[in-house]
């Protein structure tokens, strides 16, 4: 008696929607820092202004307690080389993760210095992160005196590719001890502990609503970030924040390229809420991006393939050793201590297990083979790193219910036999608005956290910059006048968002996703030239003036779907716009013009940013490693920092 | 038979059901309503019975509904068919799938 039809057929009608109605029907709200987004970025970026005194705002589209790609968990606090425990120094380490190409200088150098500190404060707010009931004694990297538990992550080199078991020589570690930079966490504790604090602070938490746009004096682009409009997911109400300053902390959009929500549901570390808003909201509004043309293919799931971690060696469980249907071990990397936390195979090896598998050495399918593990591994694989990592406690429990034991089964790998990802389903790579030293955009008045910067990290990237972008939003606030926002800009916005509920007949928010996504798939993907980026331009314009004056949305979570859409489409536009600009091929960007081969030709070794002027899109260049020496820079801009929190 | 009334439904939305409510331990509290970060349910109209799956096409099968459910054995997970695990019992060489516990 859950599913919808169940009240058809009980009622013969269906439920009313339980939340009140109240399209259109304004709030205001005034605020020193508003933050957009509750995840681990905006979280901490909501908790870091506050305590510096700042009235905070934090809008959040679903609910802050678990919202967001951290909000499950997370197994590994990486790249903390601040630690106690860590044998290298914050600045090499940050150096060394900078020497990949297209990399964020400042946010790596803001990680590195402060992720450490981060993870104390999280402690003290009520986040394990020490095994303090001794439930892992003498597991490998586990440390007696702090009960830090570090893992084999990152311990030889700042790589899980196949050279990571290749060790990097440091200046601060000579002696080639275990770099000891990533630590084990129990981060199924976090989120809600962030709430928690995010409340006693006295942020005021606006949960189920989405912030369609930003707020620009005058309402003019470019102009200084005064505010924000916001949608409830819920009742359909309309908000309008007014800020001295905003925190953009939304994550990527994972669902550019996937026509199927039926299919991309399944697990692909994203939820659908992850639609692009803060890049398109910056983009509207006038910033700067950069990194917009890279996009990648989808290795993780998407439904055509096994939810990711759901077998063992389609994700690399740290020390499981892979095996073949025989029990034969392979060459696999076990991203453990042997092999420097390494996940897949070099290209040669890989082609030996190919050869393998049709020569009959090797028979598929393989498995990870838990019970050769010794029991004190494997319990801190299966229940601290699974039990604890996004997304996986579902599995270990799951499969535990259904039988599974660690100790006697081997998990089956989908790796192989499940195939290839088709190369038109793709990741959009992580690109952002431009930063500077402050993580401000180009914009006054409009900060950035969390994966919503370029070239982002994971969940301790989002926790150091999000702490970051919230103390440096709350110093501007503080010497900022609260700025005038235009009600002609709202009137645009409320006539924008509101369209869909005023037609009962059309498309709805599916159609128009699985639209979107097939424009980039045909013209955007593996192949491309001038010819069709240009025509999938045309495809997205042709979306916007046919199509969606045809959206229709019966209800207010439909409505915000279909407000998602639009960013998606603006997302789209930027991605194909920033692809026809980059007259290159690019390895690390996964951008391959047939028009233009050369790879990285030394003349377009740059970051290509994108901006609106006067309605146009322009382009222009910004030179790599633009924010000069990382730990100079760093210190002239946080001479006041003053470490772990140390208030009430 | 009892005679049930037909109704013209379109095609469920699938997975339909990416959980499994059960009502003799569920009382309603709506936590779960509340974690899901992208609105897969809706709280039933009755109150102290267990939600409505509204948008069950929407889960990203994330599990924190199940994961934070104050009252154990009220909401289980159950993956769609096409996403059940296999696995093998090492000593017998039997291969095993997560609904033949």
């Amino acid at each position: 008696m859950a599913k919808w039809h169940d009240f058809v057929e009980k009622d013969g009608r269906a439920p009313v929607w339980p939340y009140p109605i109240r399209y259109e029907q304004e709030v205001e709200v005034a605020t020193d820092v508003l933050v957009i987004g509750g995840g681990i970025a905006g979280c901490w970026a909501a908790i870091s202004a506050a305590r510096t005194g700042a009235s905070v705002a934090m809008v959040e589209k679903g609910d802050t307690i678990r919202s967001g790609a951290g909000g499950p968990g997370c197994d590994h606090w990486c790249n903390a080389p601040a630690n106690p425990l860590s044998n290298v120094d914050p600045d090499e380490w940050a150096k060394l993760m900078t020497e990949m190409p297209y990399a964020n200088g400042i946010g790596n150098q803001i990680q590195c210095r402060e992720d450490w500190d981060a993870l104390a404060e999280m402690e003290q707010i009520g986040g394990k992160i020490r095994d303090t009931r001794d439930e892992y004694l003498g597991v490998e990297g586990r440390d007696e005196v702090t009960k830090l538990m570090i893992s084999p992550r990152y311990t030889r080199s700042a790589s899980f590719g196949p050279d990571a078991a290749e060790r990097r020589a440091l200046k601060s570690n000579p002696e080639g001890n275990l770099n000891n930079v990533v630590i084990r966490v129990w981060g199924t504790t976090f989120k809600p502990a962030l709430k928690k604090e995010c409340k006693r602070l006295g942020v005021k938490i606006y949960d189920r609503v989405m912030v369609t746009g930003l707020l620009t004096e005058k309402g003019e682009t470019g102009a200084r970030v005064v505010g924000a409009t916001g949608l409830n997911g819920r009742t359909g109400e309309f908000l309008v924040f007014k800020s001295k300053a905003a925190v953009l902390a939304t994550a990527g959009d994972w669902s550019l390229f996937l026509l199927n929500t039926e299919l991309a549901g399944y697990n692909t570390f994203r939820s659908r809420t992850t639609t692009g808003d803060g890049n398109a909201m910056a983009f509207r509004a006038g910033a700067a991006l950069t990194m917009m043309e890279r996009t990648g293919e989808m290795h993780l799931s998407t439904g055509f393939k096994h939810t990711w971690y759901g077998g063992a060696g389609d994700a690399s469980y740290e020390n499981v050793p892979i095996v073949d249907a025989n029990g034969k071990l392979l060459p696999w990397p076990v991203q453990g201590w042997a092999d420097g936390g390494a996940m897949r195979p070099s290209p040669e090896v890989m082609e030996k297990i190919m050869q393998g598998i049709r020569s009959g050495e090797y028979a598929l399918p393989f498995y990870g083979d838990f019970p050769a593990m010794p029991e004190k591994e494997r319990r801190a694989t299966w229940k601290l790193m699974l039990g604890e990592e996004s997304t996986t406690l579902n599995i270990t429990e799951s499969y535990e219910k259904a039988g599974f034991d660690p100790a006697k089964h081997l998990l089956q790998s989908y790796s192989i036999i499940e195939g290839e990802t088709p190369k038109q389903w793709r990741t959009t790579g992580g690109g952002g608005p431009v930063v500077d030293w402050d993580l401000k955009t180009t914009l006054d008045g409009l900060y950035v956290a969390g994966e919503n910067i370029f070239s982002a990290g994971d969940h301790s990237f989002a926790a150091a910059t999000g702490r970051y972008a919230g103390r440096k939003a709350a110093a501007y606030a503080r010497q900022a006048f609260a700025g005038k926002v235009s009600a002609d800009q709202i009137k645009v916005e409320k006539a924008r968002i509101y369209a869909p509920v005023k037609r009962t007949d059309g498309i709805d928010w599916k159609e128009l996703h699985a639209g979107i996504a097939r424009a980039m798939q045909y013209f955007c993907s593996e192949f491309k030239t001038e010819r069709l980026l240009n025509m999938g331009l045309d495809a997205l314009k042709e979306i916007a003036e046919v199509h969606v004056p045809r959206l229709y949305a019966l209800d207010p979570h439909k409505l915000m779907r279909s407000v998602e859409d639009l960013s998606l489409l603006t997302h789209a536009e930027i991605i194909v716009n920033a692809a026809l600009a980059r007259q290159a091929s690019s390895r690390m960007l996964n951008h391959f013009r047939i028009d233009y081969p050369q790879l990285d030709p030394p003349e377009w070794q740059h970051f290509l940013t994108l901006r609106l002027e006067n309605g146009k899109v322009k382009a222009d260049k910004l030179p790599l490693r633009y924010w000069g020496d990382m730990k100079a820079g760093y210190e002239a801009h946080n001479k006041d920092y003053t470490g772990v929190y140390q208030g009430k | 038979m009892t005679e049930k009334k037909i109704y013209a439904l379109p095609n469920i939305a699938t997975p339909s059901a990416p959980v499994i409510f059960h009502e003799e331990v569920c009382n309603g509290c709506n936590h779960c309503v509340e974690v899901c970060q992208v609105d897969v349910y809706i709280p039933n109209p009755e109150k102290g019975k267990p939600p409505v799956i509204l948008h069950p096409d929407e889960c990203w099968y994330c599990g924190c509904c199940v994961n934070d459910c104050p009252r154990p054995g009220a909401i289980s997970f159950n993956w769609p068919v096409q996403q059940r695990a296999y696995w093998m019992d090492k000593a017998t060489g039997k291969v095993l799938r997560d609904s033949q516990a």
